[in-house]
Formats: structure tokens, C-alpha cells, sequence
């Protein structure tokens, strides 16, 4: 049986070289260009992917063979039938971008940004680490979005998108 | 990169089988490693990826918790134990790089991550005797800002960048270890080795050793404790200096107390003198900045860090004097 693992719903065979990162099978080998290298070390969150459809993670610290059987989703995978992720369509409705190249890293990063607050996890900027529920805030969306940098500055775009698409959700 | 071979370790007793006899090097969420094996920094032959290994956090009936080295920063940062009872390793996890980094790294790596100094990383444009032993040291005259304060030597004064580590010492954590010859525990504080004359040897575990757990031991006063980190930006960004702090005060007399720094030295810093120079005595703002001093006396400050110094001084007194206030429903005496 080959070793694969699930790229946006289809099984795809392992690299066979161990060096190949998650992001340079999606780009080069399956040309899924959505997902972008920014820095390739790990600073700027342009190649956050979704494991499991919520646990976000950078793909270029990522070797590929470790995900054998997981299932990553990638900017391309996120609308349904020819519809766009609601995340997706709030970035077009608030100009949460301008060249575009972090985009597709910011929108995969709040979406785990938002299962991470569903579930509790506390962040750097949340007050009362007891408590279980956590106030979708500004701050907080700030705070957990800084892994995602875009050098255009469109941040308020971004926090704006976040905040429709998501606060109704949380609460 | 260089090439390697890649193996999943099925369990324990597989990954330390896997590792031995060859130039291995464990893999967990490689949220540094990758990058060093990029960089050429690392050059394994054989990579064992342990990232399948143990990775639940078990309270125990001695009221220690043991968390499985595999554990990822975000799991342990999240559990509710943790939060609760030893909040400041919550709050040190989450002042750690970013959301994916944290939900990637794991509990071993990221105590056994490497220095991010920049002329260390710098290999083809600067001398650095932690990447090529003997060559020398750029960084004692060059651009120092980030770099230690304590515990550095003559070659090397390169800062270990963990933020979980810093409150793992303060703890006094223990870690557990296996290799094929066998399991040993190990306190933390006593697990990485300072520079002097060999910056490259970095730990005290030896060949094919695996950090497989780490144990917290009960300590109830720390669950008032906390993890004041001072950066140059409000997130995503390595600690200027950081403090640890848990302290225990009846009757305003300090009857125990738990500091550590993080951003000064080259291994998370237990500050033994500062905690020895605190107990039994009232607690003060006084006596804090007189414990703080008996840390810091020692500090040897480069051309750009000398802040340093001032800065952990000030941040561990500040720190000291909340956790009091707070106790105390908001004043200090």
C-alpha cells in the first residue's frame, strides 16, 4: 500500500525524498501556488495550512513524510461547490489585503485561530487563564493573528474580516 | 539540506534502537530543526521522528503532573491543570512564538532547541565556536544586544531562546530520559551546560539519549505564579530578558520562592542567589531589589546589552511586588 496523505480531499503519494517540505509538495509538486513561501523559516505565516481542517500549522517548517495519512487543507481547498469560504469572501467585503501574497496563509491562520478559541486555548493577552470561555476581542484576535505578517499593512482589513465572519460563531 | 533517511519511532524502545550507532538526530514538530538542517547547520544522516511518542499530561497522585515529551507547546500551554496550578508555564508557552509554531513544537524540542544568535546562524560570513569549534566568537565584539549577560564565557555568549524553559526551571522541573542503555531523570536546571571553553557541547545528555517526559513536581504556592517577558514588539518576537516568579508569604515573611530568567544566558536561568537572598526575610520592595542585585552582581555586559541588566532588575521586583499586591488584594506593606 503507498504511503500517502490527503491534500484538500484527494490521497497523495509521500515524497520519496524525506528533505521536501509540506509547502514545496503543495507548490512544486502539486502546483497548489495558494499557499505561498514568504520566508521558509518560519517568521511569517504565509504558509499556514490546515491539518485535520482546523489545526493550523507552517508548512515550510514541515517535512512532508511526517503527515503521512493527515489530511491538510490549503487555501484551495476551502470553498464548496464553486463557493467561497465566508472567510474568504469577508477579505474581498473589508479589503483585508492588497498585493494578495499573505493572504491565503491569513485567512488558513484564522480559521484555526478560531477553533483554537472555541475550544479555550488561552493566549499571551487573555486575562483570566481559569476561565473557560474566552471574549472574542480585538486585542485577542491581534495577538493570535501575529504570526501572520503582511507587510502591506492591511490589518485592519484583516481583524474586520475576522471579526464578521467569526464572532457570532464563538459566541 | 543535506540528505538523511527517515524513520517514525513506533515507541520509545524503537526511536532509541532507530537513533543508535549512526549520526541520528530526533524529530519533533521541527519548528527548528528543519531550519537547521536547511541551513546546513545540522548535517544527521538519520532523522527518528518522535513526534508519535507519548504525549499525554498525567496528573499524578503525589500531585506532580508528567507531561510526555511529545506534547505539543499548545497542549500543555491549554490543560487545564497547567493553567490552573502552574499558571506561569501557561503564560511562558504563550508569550513563545506563534500559534502554529506552538500547535508544531514539542515539549523535547523545544528544550533542546538551538540559539538563534545571529552569527551562529551566519555560517557562511561569520566566526562562531558553537558551529565550528576554535574558530572564534563574532558576537563578543560585534552587534550584541540580545546576547548574555550571565553565564556566558570568552567563546560564546549566545542566549538559549526558550520561554518554556525559563518557567520548567523555575518549577524545577525534572526530565526523564532514555537511551539504550537504560533511564535516568535529570532536573532541568542541570540538563543544558554552560559555554566556557566548548560552546558546541550544549547539554549534559549523552549520544542517542531521548528526553521522553517531563515531570513538574507539586509546588502549591505556584499557583499564583507568573511569566513577565519584555520584547521589542507585543507578540512574535524572542525575549529581551523574561522573568519567572512564584512566591510564597506568610505573615509578610517569604517563606519560599521560585525565580528564573529567560533572554540572559546561554541555559534557562534558575536564579538561586536571588531566591536564597529572599527567604525568611519580609516582603519588601527592598528586599527585592536586594535579591535581585545578589543575582545580577555577576552580570558581564557587552558593548550593547548592558540594558539588560537594569531591565531584569526592575522587571523581577516588579513581578515579585504584583504577585504580593495580588495575594494581598492589591497593597503591599
Amino acid at each position: 500500500m503507498p504511503q500517502t496523505l490527503s491534500i484538500n480531499g484527494t490521497d497523495v503519494p509521500l515524497p520519496d525524498d524525506p528533505r521536501v517540505s509540506l509547502l514545496d509538495l503543495l507548490r512544486d509538486h502539486l502546483q497548489l501556488a495558494g499557499v505561498k513561501k514568504g520566508c521558509n523559516q518560519g517568521a511569517c505565516g504565509a504558509c499556514t495550512v490546515l491539518l485535520d481542517g482546523k489545526e493550523r500549522i507552517l508548512s515550510c517548517m514541515a517535512l512532508a513524510v511526517q503527515y503521512e495519512g493527515r489530511k491538510v487543507t490549503s487555501i484551495e481547498g476551502l470553498a464548496a461547490n464553486g463557493t467561497l469560504h465566508p472567510l474568504q469572501q469577508a477579505f474581498i467585503d473589508h479589503d483585508g489585503f492588497q498585493c494578495g501574497y499573505c493572504t491565503p496563509g491569513q485567512i488558513c491562520s484564522s480559521i484555526g485561530m478560531v477553533e483554537e478559541l472555541r475550544r479555550g486555548v488561552p493566549s499571551h493577552v487573555t486575562d483570566d487563564l481559569s476561565a473557560e470561555t474566552i471574549a472574542f476581542s480585538r486585542e485577542e484576535i491581534q495577538e493570535r493573528m501575529s504570526g501572520n505578517l503582511c507587510r502591506c499593512g492591511a490589518y485592519n482589513g484583516i481583524i474586520a474580516a475576522i471579526s464578521e465572519t467569526h464572532a457570532k460563531a464563538v459566541r | 539540506m543535506n540528505p538523511f533517511t527517515y524513520a517514525r519511532a513506533a515507541d520509545v524502545d524503537d526511536a532509541v534502537q532507530l537513533a543508535a550507532g549512526s549520526q541520528a538526530k530526533y524529530l519533533g514538530g521541527g519548528t527548528n530543526l528543519v531550519d537547521l538542517l536547511r541551513e546546513t547547520l545540522e548535517r544527521p544522516t538519520a532523522l527518528v521522528d518522535v513526534t508519535g511518542l507519548p504525549s499525554a499530561i498525567e496528573e499524578r497522585s503525589d500531585g506532580s503532573l508528567l507531561i510526555g515529551a511529545a506534547a505539543t507547546n499548545t497542549a500543555v500551554a491549554e490543560h487545564h491543570s497547567v493553567r490552573t496550578r502552574f499558571p506561569m508555564l501557561t503564560r511562558a508557552i504563550s508569550a513563545g512564538a506563534s500559534a502554529q509554531i506552538r500547535n508544531m513544537a514539542t515539549v523535547g524540542g523545544n528544550i533542546l532547541q538551538r540559539t538563534r544568535c545571529n552569527y551562529f546562524y551566519d555560517h557562511a560570513g561569520s566566526r562562531c565556536n558553537k558551529r565550528s569549534p576554535g574558530q572564534g566568537c563574532d558576537a563578543i565584539e560585534g552587534a550584541n544586544r540580545n546576547h548574555a549577560i550571565l553565564g556566558g564565557s570568552p567563546s560564546c555568549v549566545a542566549t538559549h531562546p526558550s520561554d518554556m524553559c525559563v518557567a520548567l526551571v523555575a518549577l524545577g522541573a525534572v526530565v526523564h530520559l532514555q537511551s539504550t542503555r537504560g533511564t535516568r531523570t535529570l532536573p532541568l536546571t542541570d540538563l543544558h551546560r554552560l559555554p566556557e571553553t566548548s560552546p558546541d557541547q550544549e547539554t549534559f545528555l549523552k549520544p542517542g539519549e531521548l528526553i521522553t517526559a517531563v515531570e513538574i513536581p507539586a509546588l502549591p504556592f505556584a499557583s499564583d505564579s507568573t511569566y513577565r517577558k519584555v520584547r521589542d514588539r507585543a507578540s512574535y518576537a524572542f525575549a529581551l530578558i523574561s522573568v519567572a516568579a512564584a512566591i510564597d508569604v506568610k505573615d509578610d515573611i517569604i517563606q519560599d520562592v521560585r525565580l528564573a530568567f529567560g533572554g540572559v544566558a546561554p541555559k534557562p536561568w534558575r536564579a538561586w542567589n536571588a531566591e536564597a537572598a529572599l527567604k525568611g526575610k519580609p516582603a519588601t520592595l527592598e528586599n527585592f531589589c536586594v535579591a535581585a542585585e545578589a543575582e545580577l552582581s555577576d552580570a558581564s555586559p557587552l558593548r550593547d546589552n548592558g540594558f539588560k541588566v537594569a531591565l531584569t532588575n526592575r522587571t523581577m521586583v516588579a513581578v515579585l511586588d504584583a504577585l504580593v499586591r495580588e495575594k494581598n488584594g492589591g497593597s503591599n506593606p
